[in-house]
């Protein structure tokens, strides 16, 4: 079926097969691979993407209900070779161990502020309740989020 | 794990979809949000031949106020049912068991219809709607129909929807002046209830449903019966188990669940407000 998805500001058309993953069309047809496969079960959160400026695990949705949307993934976050504040956040606090986690991780922060620019504490660690960090590095990655929001 | 193989059809109406799926028949299956059904279908414990795509039809996505309940079209996403200003004011805890089901991304995607429809007793939000005394309305080849919520679930996973009918609205009658809680016990953020239970009580009116206690979402009508009959919330519920009949798995006994089952009937009762 033909699908046309925008991602990182590129329209791209493409024939996909219907029962494609999101997640298998960003990493094999695009080639952007920064978005991690984990769990492949919906739990893990490591495949997090906007789809239409909200996070969603494309692990559990089709390529085809992405078709007309918009796409973000995490290398579409830096502009101009500047990081995204989340990411920059994230690099300042140690917010990544193996780093295995961390666009999943960005990803769900960045939707996170976007609902909710200035959460408690306790609002990041139940936010991000849709990400494991296998490394169990949660400390540094609430007080990356946190310190995003105080930027801001 | 990719799914097996399906054509894929697009419905822009509730007819159109209707019309399709009486085409396929039980080969097709409808696609809402799909968190539900995605991960059934890549652990290959679902392979339908037909997906009917019904997520784009943009009339069945809304939670409107109809005067004595609220009417909540079968395609609104979970967080728009835990953010709604309406449901916070008039069933505020169908909004907060809302916020309750799986993480932020899947109820960015996951829809009330598709996991009414789906029916499964481990999902919140069935005993909920269960709890309040929802009415869905479901549409078929000839026209729609109402079914209470409480006869809707008949068996595992199974409901009275006909193949060819689609879920198109819940009705949750207002519960203004109540009191309510919402418990869910489980191991992990995120994880699906060991046992769970929503109830509301207004005088010695009263609702609880639970979650995951068998193989259909539980009205604990003991429960609201002992309080109608004037009895303490801590007596009521006690009863907490009486309908269920839940099973042994690896992470509770069913005697286990029925003591929880007990426990939180009684903590979402005491409650003053959740």
């Amino acid at each position: 079926m033909k699908v046309t998805i925008t991602v990182n500001g590129t329209t791209h058309q493409s024939d996909v097969e219907p029962r494609t993953l999101l997640v298998q069309y960003v990493r094999e047809s695009l080639g952007l691979t920064g978005t991690n496969i984990g769990c492949d079960t919906s739990s893990c959160g490591a495949c997090s993407l906007h789809l239409n400026g909200e996070s969603v695990k494309s692990c559990t949705v089709l390529a085809v209900q992405a078709d007309g949307g918009t796409v973000t993934t995490i290398e579409g976050l830096a502009k101009d070779g500047v990081m995204h504040p989340m990411q920059q956040a994230f690099m300042e606090n140690h917010g990544l161990q193996c780093g295995y986690c961390t666009p999943g991780m960005v990803m769900a922060a960045i939707s996170l502020l976007d609902e909710n620019p200035s959460p408690t504490e306790e609002q990041v660690r139940i936010g991000l309740e849709g990400n494991l960090c296998r490394c169990t590095g949660y400390h540094n990655i609430i007080k990356s989020v946190l310190a995003c929001a105080n930027n801001k | 794990m990719i799914p097996a193989p399906f054509d894929y059809k697009r419905a822009s109406s509730a007819a159109e979809a209707i019309s399709l799926v009486s085409e396929y028949g039980e080969d097709a299956k409808f696609l809402a949000g799909g968190h539900s059904l995605l991960p059934l279908m890549k652990l290959r414990l679902a392979q339908p031949a037909v997906l009917i795509d019904i997520a784009r039809i943009e009339d069945l996505s809304y939670i409107r106020d109809a005067g004595n309940h609220i009417a909540i079209g079968a395609l609104t996403r979970h967080m728009d049912v835990e953010k709604s200003p309406i449901l916070a004011e008039h069933a505020p805890l169908l909004s907060f068991a809302a916020s309750h089901v799986g993480d932020p991304q899947v109820r960015h995607r996951g829809t009330i219809g598709g996991s009414i429809a789906h029916a499964d007793s481990a999902s919140d939000l069935p005993a909920t709607t269960l709890a309040l005394g929802a009415t869905y309305v479901v549409q078929g080849p000839n026209g729609t129909r109402e079914i209470a919520a409480a006869d809707f679930y008949l068996g595992f996973l199974e409901s009275a929807l006909a193949p060819d009918e689609m879920l198109t609205e819940i009705r949750v009658p207002k519960m203004n002046g109540a009191t309510w809680g919402f418990q869910k016990f489980n191991r992990r953020a995120q994880d699906w209830a060991i046992v769970g239970v929503a109830a509301w009580k207004r005088g010695t009116e009263s609702g609880v449903g639970l979650v995951n206690m068998g193989s259909v979402p539980v009205l604990a009508t003991s429960v609201a019966n002992a309080i109608a009959g004037g009895a303490s919330i801590g007596d009521a519920a006690k009863l907490a188990g009486a309908e269920a009949e839940p099973q042994s798995d690896l992470n509770a006994s069913a005697q286990y669940r029925v003591h929880l089952a007990e426990v939180l009937v009684r903590r979402a009762l005491e409650s003053t407000s959740h």
